[in-house]
């Protein structure tokens, strides 16, 4: 059995420290925001570190808001997704699921399915991945992995098309031994209830985060909880002059990238070539080497396009090693998609939460104790802890947070965007604002007290200033009318991880093509064109002229794209990697004009002469000097200049809503989200970023919920219908401000978006509006009619509208 | 197993190239949506492709039947279940994969495609509903020397990031300008309320969908 464990460390650890004997070198670099907070600060650098970039005002190419380069292939529909792959002789695949939510499996017979027309192969499956696992394995015997919910994958059929895979499947009979179960969070830690796993269980984490701690107790259903304090928090509570207390309740989230997960697999006696619809080429790689018992060398991920992630695709997972053993079986290649329905069940999930939050605070608007109790459930698996925000945001005398899961015969969560931190973020901030309430404080001047964080405190001013702000009633609930206008602000904190795991390599040809390589896979965040930007910022050519080779492990290996690591953790590699070989460039071609490289320099496209000795040459006449046919240069990342320093970044997000207190209705109209990254290699795609996470914040505060009917223990909604995300009526007017601000902690300075950016932040931005709309408090996502009219004391006409 | 190049076809015989109306067809085939799924459910799999009986009715399926699309201004030959839905022909017999299915259940908008310029959810339409219609997908919007100035919008507005989104909504985007040369930011809401993006650009879609119509007016 193996677990995807490989990244884990990421999340945690701190890279390694650079070599002691390493020269260095100190320089001058830009530090803070401009217009606001910016000045220089030295650095000790690496002596082979690339010259220091000014502020992106002064760039040319990078900082600029670039087109993307894949652009015109996926508008035209010519960018080819591992849904898309079609090979010859290519076999399609489909599972055969589940139908009870707890059993064991007695026996699979596959023969009426090996015998249908079409049909090249059956594969039972004998060890599950994703979910927990039993610390004592012996304590559960059974010919099969027991089911511990609906839809968890039990068998594979390829044939010669998709019907027939799915005739077929449907021919599979499994019996079953039912078991008794529990899909219910609070009637999984009651004291009697079934039992999800027969003793402790534990989830490793992946590339994105997500699983949960290990060495903590497990009572029954419950698997915590894990503690983490600082000071004596019941001295601060004794102490605070005020205390505010809240129950908060979050639902279960489902990815829902629109490609489903999926893959491709070629099994050769010397090749396994898979294309996977994937965060990280290499994860899926580890895993399926490491399933197979076979060498990573001889396996071959590509992802040329992923149709989004948001947390739950990393490793092969059971479609990527069920395709492989089907290909090695069939010797044909096995297309596995997962169709929709098993998409919500088996991938992943945001786990719910059930917390209780305390914080006590002085007159004076420090924070004495924060005290967090938390419960939540990822199904099967583990990674509902919500103590992130609690315990980063704000500074705080004392701090106790107490995380626990509770399994339930549910699919495994897996990290999604920001694991733990909507939920801890909706309750933390809500809190806040209620404090600044009861402290007869300004949001803005209570946060400006107890937030030491000097990028977020331009971010809030810049909030003070703007329209939507001003146009804030302080006076809750002062609208007098049915429908009722609000406006409310929250706070968003994300952190600083690097992926060592950053490599890239710089090809300069003969006849001045530019080429870079990287394993890593572009996810919809533009790593792509940002690799071309740094290029074109080194030779002085347009990015559209870097050819960029991405998506497939036969390229120096690339990060796995979770947790916001990719833009921080390669360009540094890539820019390491151009700035090597533009010098070993100018050393060659130096001598054929009688130059000497250090007086040669690359600009606009054009080899000049510092001191003038030498008539410009373009790029292009330059390298047909080169002796060899191409030059080319690998780099890796190096760690952090300073890892003392700006270990956190995030944002302020600003919702104005309109709440219909006859209908119960929410209706988000605009948005302001005030957001940092480092230095924004490109605008416009971290506009998008940002863009994408208050819509997918906003669906998750209002509309979506994962149904699980408690007498059947099967999902109600698995489709996109019921299952409701945010449409193009439901979304906002979204205004983005975005705050460069350096840190000086490598070549390109860059930070990550992809978790801080608005859906960390904007529920709670939701609730402290609805607040002000209304002067009642609602603390529960999502906030449908029905909730909503409860909270305001109005029963729902009609029935339930849940 | 039928050819469908092959001009003995009876199908092909009865009606030509040309004469194939989809009532035409429905009538020699005795076969509609509803009866593709009930001849599904009470033959043996693996039939005949296609069965001529007698003169006046002819039996489709469940086996591959050779039918005619006309996709992006050419006439393809190609031989399908009668259950294929007119994306899975798409992609999977036609290899045009711009179109994508995403719920298949005609929830997201993924899939769509002009039926005679009229944007439809193809997952939700059998193929052999769509013969005698002139299908346009995304590989047809464009040439390749020249994008849609939608298209061009679409990238100068950053409108996508995944992408998987993105074909059936210059679909939808397009199919609006098409109807509607003046269209209101309102407008271009309600013409793709049907299309989800989980990766949240529907704002630059607004944007870009804003910007091309502009530019196609002044053109
Ligand atoms: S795939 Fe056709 S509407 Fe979703
Ligand atoms: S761009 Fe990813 S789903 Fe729309």
């Amino acid at each position: 059995m193996v677990t995807h464990t490989n990244k884990n460390s990421l999340l945690q650890d701190a890279p390694p420290t650079r070599a002691e004997n390493t020269d260095e070198k100190t320089v001058s670099m830009p530090i803070g925001v401009p217009g606001y907070t910016l000045r220089d600060e030295q650095r000790e650098v690496p002596i082979t570190e690339p010259p220091v970039w000014p502020i992106n005002k002064d760039l040319k190419y990078v900082g600029k808001p670039y087109e993307r380069l894949d652009g015109h292939a996926k508008v035209t529909g010519r960018a080819r997704y591992t849904a898309d792959v079609q090979l010859p002789g290519m076999l399609y695949a489909a599972f055969v699921n589940a139908t009870l939510p707890h059993a064991k499996v007695v026996s699979v017979d596959t023969s009426a399915a090996e015998r249908y027309p079409g049909v090249k192969g059956v594969h039972v499956i004998q060890h599950m991945l994703g979910g927990a696992v039993l610390r004592d394995p012996s304590l559960e015997q059974a010919n099969y992995p027991v089911v511990r919910y609906a839809g968890q994958p039990i068998a594979a059929v390829a044939a010669t098309t998709p019907y027939a895979a799915e005739d077929a499947a449907a021919l599979v009979k499994v019996r079953y031994q039912p078991m008794e179960f529990v899909v219910d969070l609070d009637k999984a830690r009651a004291a009697n209830a079934p039992l999800v796993f027969p003793g402790p269980a534990d989830q490793a984490g992946t590339a994105g985060g997500g699983g949960g701690p290990h060495n903590v107790p497990q009572t029954g259903n419950v698997h915590g909880p894990s503690i983490r304090k600082v000071g004596d928090v019941e001295q601060g509570f004794r102490s605070a002059e005020i205390v505010v207390e809240g129950h908060y309740t979050t639902q279960v989230q489902t990815h829902s990238a629109l490609e489903t997960h999926g893959v491709v697999a070629d099994w050769k006696p010397d090749m396994l070539t898979v294309w996977a619809s994937t965060q990280g080429t290499a994860s899926v790689r580890e895993e399926l080497a490491g399933f197979f018992n076979i060498p990573m060398s001889q396996v071959r991920v590509i992802t040329e396009f992923m149709g989004g992630g948001f947390g739950a695709k990393f490793g092969a997972g059971n479609a990527g090693v069920v395709a492989a053993a089907l290909s090695k079986k069939t010797g044909a290649p096995v297309r596995l998609m997962l169709d929709r329905k098993e998409e919500h069940l088996s991938v992943g999930n945001r786990p719910s939460s059930d917390q209780m939050l305390r914080i006590g605070a002085n007159n004076d608007g420090t924070i004495s104790a924060i005290h967090l109790v938390s419960y939540g459930t990822a199904g099967c698996g583990t990674g509902a802890g919500c103590s992130g925000p609690a315990t980063n945001l704000y500074k705080y005398a004392a701090i106790r947070t107490e995380d626990n899961d509770v399994f339930t015969n549910a699919g495994p969560g897996s990290a999604m965007r920001a694991p733990g931190h909507p939920p801890g973020d909706f309750a933390l901030e809500q809190t806040i604002d209620e404090l600044a309430v009861k402290l007869n404080q300004d949001p803005i001047a209570f946060r400006d007290v107890i937030d030491e964080h000097p990028v977020r405190k331009v971010e809030r001013q810049i909030v003070r200033e703007s329209d939507l702000w001003k146009s804030r009633n302080p006076m809750a609930g002062a609208d007098r009318g049915p429908v009722k206008r609000g406006v409310g602000l929250a706070q968003s904190v994300w952190y600083r991880f690097v992926s060592m795991d950053s490599s890239a390599e710089v090809r300069i040809h003969k006849d001045g093509s530019l080429e870079v390589l990287s394993a890593v896979q572009d996810i919809g965040s533009g790593i792509r064109t940002v690799m071309a930007q740094i290029l074109a910022e080194q030779f002085g050519v347009p990015p559209e002229q870097i050819a960029v080779r991405i998506g497939d492990t036969n390229y120096p290996v690339g990060p796995d794209s979770g947790g916001s690591v990719t833009t921080l953790s390669l360009t540094p590699a890539v820019r390491d990697a151009a700035w090597q070989a533009s010098q070993k460039f100018l050393a060659e071609i130096g001598p054929a004009f009688g130059a000497d490289a250090a007086d040669l320099e690359l600009v606009d496209g054009q080899v000049r002469s510092k001191s003038g000795k030498m008539q410009p040459v373009s790029f292009k006449r330059a390298a047909a000097k080169m002796k060899t046919e191409q030059i080319a240069v690998q780099s890796k990342r190096i760690p952090d200049y300073d890892r003392s320093k700006y270990l956190t970044y995030g944002g302020v997000d600003v919702a104005e809503v309109k709440v219909d207190t006859e209908l119960g209705r929410v209706h988000v109209t605009r948005v302001l989200s005030v957001h940092d990254c480092g230095r924004p290699m490109n605008p416009s795609q971290v506009i998008s970023q940002i863009n994408g996470g208050i819509i997918q914040g906003i669906s998750y505060t209002l509309f979506e919920n994962r149904l699980l009917d408690p007498n059947y223990g099967l999902m109600v909604n698995p489709n996109l219908e019921q299952y409701k995300i945010t449409g193009s009526r439901e979304t906002p007017d979204i205004q983005v401000q975005l705050v460069e601000a350096y840190i000086g902690q490598s070549s390109t300075d860059a930070s990550g978006i992809g978790e801080a950016a608005g859906i960390v932040s904007i529920g709670a931005a939701i609730g402290n509006a609805v607040y002000n709309a209304l002067g009642v408090r609602i603390r529960q996502t999502p906030m449908t009619p029905a909730v909503v009219l409860a909270a305001l004391n109005r029963p729902a006409q009609g029935g339930d509208l849940i | 197993m039928s050819d469908p190049t092959k001009p003995n076809d009876p199908l092909l015989r009865e009606h030509g190239r040309k004469g194939i109306t989809r009532r035409g067809f429905l009538k020699g085939a005795g076969l509609t949506a509803a009866g593709t799924a009930l001849l599904e459910g009470v033959q043996a799999f693996n039939s005949e492709a296609a069965t001529s009986t007698n003169s006046e009715v002819t039996e489709l399926g469940p086996g591959p039947v050779p039918v005619r699309l006309h996709v992006n201004g050419k006439e393809h030959a190609v031989s399908i279940e009668p259950r294929t839905t007119l994306a899975e022909a798409l992609r999977i017999h036609l290899g045009m994969t711009g179109t994508k299915i995403i719920c298949d259940r005609g929830a997201c908008s993924g899939c769509t495609v002009w039926l005679d310029k009229v944007p439809v959810n193809s997952c939700m339409m059998l193929a052999v509903d769509a013969i005698g219609h002139e299908v346009t997908t995304i590989e047809g919007l464009s040439t390749e020397s020249e994008p849609h100035p939608l298209q061009a919008a679409f990238v100068k507005h950053d409108a996508m990031q995944c992408g998987f989104c993105t074909p059936g909504m210059v679909m939808s985007c397009a199919a609006l300008l098409e109807k509607n040369p003046h269209p209101s930011e309102h407008d271009v809401r309600h013409a793709i309320a049907g299309n989800l993006c989980r990766c949240g650009t529907y704002p630059r879609v607004f944007s870009a969908t804003l910007e091309a119509a502009g530019n196609m007016r002044r053109a």
